[in-house]
């Protein structure tokens, strides 16, 4: 295919639902800074255009091309989170992200990515035959466990848990027997007394002020209180834009960041609250179909790997924001105020367009470009 | 083969596509029912926790009351405050900013060391109070230097200001901060600042002084910084009182006392309104607004002259030959003597085997009752006494206002002592002696009173009704104000043919050829003033001593001195005003007491406050404060 083919074969559609939720992102930023540019949406808009150029161009990159190294893509992720490990080590504090001059890189974002796309090619190359052989998941299991360990030890919960149910989704789609999932479920949780004490104290105070917010209302409950309050005092039609009293008078925490949709659901109510949720289901339907459209397995299980974590994205931090879930630091996708999600999410959407536009082609069993 | 094998895999991978897709589907539908539930089903609930996050209410504190003397002269008034406060998180660098503040108006090191303490303690954006009660200068020079002094705001709020400084304090008593008892539950004490009556009339009226706090809904960001203001409740000011004291004549009165340890009531004898109530030394209520230091507090009450006693209630003093209308009452009333019937003085009477003195050693001749109390023969008030017994004096000392506290409305008021037969044995558990009873006679011995139950004494006397002492035109009636109802007095009970005698001797106290106090004779036209001395021992004359000779006051240490007493009221042929005057260990009361007594009156009697007309409150706004009469 030529680049003009190319061009011609994305799905222009979903480039502008992204836009379109992107575009409900600077409202509320503008809204965050008390009806300022200044100091996120300029520069998120900007970032978004460059994320937008990123996505266009890795949708052109060739998937095959993508599959070729996607071991050597998710090998040097995993050195850079060994390297921010022992940074942190060093520098005696948690510190997960590489300063690159014009992006704070964090390794463990790339990871939720470079584990998609690595599973995908393992699990493209196995046949559904050996997919049923525990021995075959020994690699893969690998290939999950160690950076989920290291992300663990920055510490950074909630990431980890993202990039183990992103990978438990694609194990799932690959085809690996239902039981061999209950049986693991079964053994994490008979390992939870052992794996509380070895959490720090933060994260123990988070579940147990999630499961009791009452515990601590002016501790860590405060934020989940406060942004339930923001949440409910929205109301239907909500306060109006940039008149939501919890979030300017400071009462929500971040509302640039983790907390955005607390501050849209208590601007805009509950219909401004479920337009969105269903434009983020737009962009999911998108994806599904997209997975469901491909001709190669690598293809799907990518398609489906990258959606799942765009949804476990928003349902994470919506489900936090509203209570449903203990406080996670995780971003809402193109609305929150900060680059390496964006980025993380645009890698995803670039990758999920680059397997609408190669949906057709062929791929060998070793990512070949032409044996059948 | 390959293709099979794929094409199992496509099976399975839209398989469990679907159900993926189904599940998320369950959780994106749970978060909107999360969202429903939140939103619409405890919509109301979380709107009211919003408005009570962001809705502050904060309580104005209402102007207090002013305290206005009997023609609407300001005792009591609020001033303008200004206060210079700093906000440290406007200033570059707080340390600097006081440096420069300190270069502009005085700044002590205590105060510097303050605000960087609170700086430490507060929110950044607190205003902080570096100084109170600026001038206008001072206010001045900071605003002129406003460029250099970053973060520093000057602020304006209302504070007590007694414009007359000690001369009514005793009556007006002071407002201070308040303290953990004072604590009522009305949140106006809870402000930062507030101020509340904690003597005197300042704290007897406190809640009608008060008013009622205005209060105003700001709103306000989480850390509690005010956005702005959303709704604004003025409240009520406190109510205006009314005393019934002159401040003219208060003032002519504490100045006439001067540095004397003394006090000195004047009263309306028709209305019972108290025109005086002086007390002297005094002290400046402004300085307990202020805040006393420990040093000035230590300095008030270790001071033996009591500044801080307001004398004229709570100072208790035998009354000494004031009393002797008193007696001379008792004595009528029973028939144990007749005006004309003389008794013979020696200068002294034998008592058993002691010898009692007059105070004129060479002995006063025989003595009729005007002439006993004109010249103040004791001889003859030791006989009559000794006729009459004490229970009846304290009885007859009773009807004319002594040995009961007045209510004259004055915390710390003392109630004085008539002493009887029975009261000695129930206290000190002794029987009553003769010479007890001579003691009596003379207003000396267990006898006590206060300056303003003889200035009530003196009021009696010349009217023959119970006057009762007021202090404010106003009365408090649970917690409001209103206009004192006109009174009219009872009676008592006293003949008046007897009560014409006694003022026959008070008359020539002063006008008669050798009443004890004649130099201090009014000396006005057509005026006469009746009154009687009083000098009384604070320590007994040893025999060995008044053989010696007796000494004259100034050779004896001042606490040793006798009190100076002198009740009177003017003018004889139709009083009008009664005063007491006491100087403590001041010496005689005709030497001492008399001439200011004297000069007290003739000022009563000029001003005449009592016909003066009221003046209305407009032109009292305009009467500069201490205008010369």
């Amino acid at each position: 295919m030529t680049l003009t083919e190319k061009l011609w074969q994305m799905s222009w559609s979903l480039v502008f639902w992204l836009c379109a939720i992107a575009t409900i992102g600077f409202f509320m930023l503008y809204s965050a800074a008390n009806a300022s540019l200044d100091p996120w949406t300029t520069r998120q808009a900007m970032r978004f255009g460059l994320g937008l150029v990123m996505l266009l161009t890795i949708a052109m990159i060739d998937i095959r091309l993508v599959m070729r190294y996607a071991y050597p893509l998710y090998a040097i992720v995993l050195v850079l989170l060994v390297f921010v490990e022992v940074r942190g080590v060093v520098g005696g504090g948690a510190q997960r992200w590489i300063d690159l001059g014009v992006i704070n890189l964090q390794p463990s974002e790339l990871m939720k990515v470079a584990l998609v796309l690595a599973l995908a090619r393992y699990f493209h190359s196995l046949s559904l035959e050996d997919t049923g052989r525990p021995t075959f998941l020994i690699v893969p299991l690998l290939m999950v466990f160690v950076p989920v360990v290291l992300i663990l030890r920055q510490p950074d919960l909630g990431t980890s848990l993202m990039v183990v149910m992103g990978a438990g989704v694609l194990f799932f789609m690959a085809g690996v027997r239902l039981w061999k999932f209950i049986t693991l479920i079964v053994a994490t949780l008979a390992a939870i007394p052992i794996a509380w004490p070895r959490l720090a104290e933060y994260q123990q105070n988070r579940i147990l002020t999630f499961i009791n917010p009452e515990r601590d209302p002016l501790g860590a409950g405060y934020h989940i209180l406060q942004s339930k309050i923001a949440l409910g005092s929205g109301g239907l039609f909500g306060k109006g834009f940039l008149q939501g009293t919890q979030s300017h008078l400071n009462f929500l925490p971040e509302q640039q960041t983790d907390f955005i949709f607390t501050m849209l659901a208590e601007e805009m109510g509950l219909v401004g609250g479920v337009t969105l949720i269903g434009l983020y289901v737009i962009v999911l339907i998108y994806g599904f179909a997209i997975a469901l459209r491909c001709r190669h397995q690598f293809g799907r299980l990518v398609a489906i790997g990258v959606t799942t974590t765009f949804f476990l994205y928003v349902f994470i931090n919506v489900a936090m924001v509203m209570g449903l879930i203990p406080v996670v630091g995780v971003p809402l996708p193109l609305i929150s105020y900060g680059g390496t999600a964006l980025l993380t999410i645009m890698l995803c959407m670039g990758l999920l367009m680059s397997v609408y536009v190669h949906r057709d082609v062929q791929i060998g069993v070793r990512g070949g470009y032409d044996d059948g | 083969m390959i293709i099979n094998r794929d094409n199992d895999r496509i099976r399975l991978f839209n398989r469990r596509a679907i159900v993926l897709g189904g599940g998320q589907s369950l959780l994106v539908s749970a978060l909107v029912g999360r969202m429903y539930y939140l939103q619409v089903i405890e919509a109301d609930r979380y709107r009211m926790l919003a408005e009570e996050n962001r809705i502050n209410l904060r309580l104005l504190p209402p102007p207090r009351g002013r305290v206005l003397d009997r023609f609407g002269e300001p005792l009591a008034v609020n001033r303008q405050n200004f206060r210079v406060l700093i906000v440290s998180e406007q200033t570059r660098d707080l340390a600097a900013t006081l440096d420069a503040l300190a270069s502009v108006i005085d700044l002590s090191e205590y105060d510097r060391d303050r605000v960087q303490k609170e700086v430490r303690r507060r929110r950044s954006f607190v205003p902080i109070t570096v100084r109170e009660n600026l001038d206008w200068e001072e206010m001045a020079r900071i605003q002129v230097n406003a460029p250099d002094l970053p973060g520093v705001i000057v602020d304006e709020g209302l504070t007590r200001h007694y414009p007359q400084t000690q001369t009514a304090a005793h009556v007006l008593g002071y407002v201070s901060s308040v303290d953990e008892d004072d604590l009522t539950g009305d949140p106006l004490l809870q402000l930062p600042g507030f101020r509340i009556g904690k003597a005197g009339m300042e704290q007897k009226f406190d809640l009608a002084l008060r008013g009622a706090g205005g209060t105003s809904q700001v709103e306000v960001n989480a850390v509690g910084r005010v956005i702005r203001e959303l709704e604004r409740k003025e409240g009520e000011a406190g109510t205006d009182l009314m005393l019934t004291l002159d401040e003219r004549l208060q003032r002519y009165t504490a100045e006439r006392l001067g540095a004397e340890s003394a006090a000195s009531v004047v009263m309306d004898i028709h209305t019972g309104e108290v025109l005086v109530m002086a007390s002297t030394p005094s002290y400046d209520p402004n300085a307990f607004n202020r805040g006393l230091t420990q040093r000035e507090w230590n300095a008030l009450v270790g001071d033996p002259r009591a500044p801080m006693t307001n004398k004229a209630i709570s100072g208790q003093y035998s009354p000494g030959s004031t009393f002797k209308m008193i007696v001379a009452l008792a004595a009528l009333e029973q028939g144990a003597i007749t005006p004309e019937q003389t008794v013979a003085c020696k200068g002294y009477t034998d008592l058993g085997n002691r010898r009692v003195h007059c105070w004129e050693e060479r002995g006063h001749g025989a003595m009729d009752m005007v002439q006993a109390i004109a010249q103040s023969c004791d001889v003859y008030f030791y006989e009559v006494a000794r006729r009459v017994g004490v229970d009846r004096i304290a009885e007859m000392a009773s009807r004319l206002g002594l040995g009961a506290a007045t209510g004259v409305g004055l915390a710390g008021e003392r109630a004085g002592l008539l002493p009887t037969e029975a009261w000695k044995r129930a206290t000190i558990g002794e029987t009553w002696q003769k010479g007890d009873t001579f003691n009596v006679g003379i207003g000396q011995g267990y006898v006590l009173t206060t300056p303003l139950q003889l200035a009530v004494m003196a009021a009696r006397l010349s009217t023959g009704l119970a006057v009762e002492p007021v202090l404010t035109r106003q009365v408090m009636i649970e917690d409001t104000v209103v206009q004192r109802p006109p009174q009219a007095f009872a009676a008592l009970n006293v003949d008046p043919t007897h009560i014409a005698v006694a003022r026959q001797g008070m008359f020539e106290v002063l006008n008669g050829p050798r009443g004890t106090a004649r130099a201090s004779k009014l000396r006005l036209k057509d005026m006469q003033m009746s009154g009687k001395t009083g000098t009384t021992q604070v320590k007994r004359i040893t025999m060995a001593e008044r053989e010696a000779g007796l000494p004259d006051n100034d050779e004896i240490p001042w606490n040793e001195r006798t009190h100076a007493l002198f009740v009177a009221y003017a003018p004889e042929d139709n009083p009008r005003y009664a005063l007491s005057v006491i100087v403590e260990h001041g010496g005689g009361g005709a030497a001492v007491a008399a001439p200011i007594a004297r000069d007290i009156m003739t000022e009563v009697l000029k001003l005449d406050p009592s016909r003066k007309p009221r003046v209305n409150d407009d032109q009292v706004a305009g009467t500069q404060p201490g205008s010369p009469v």
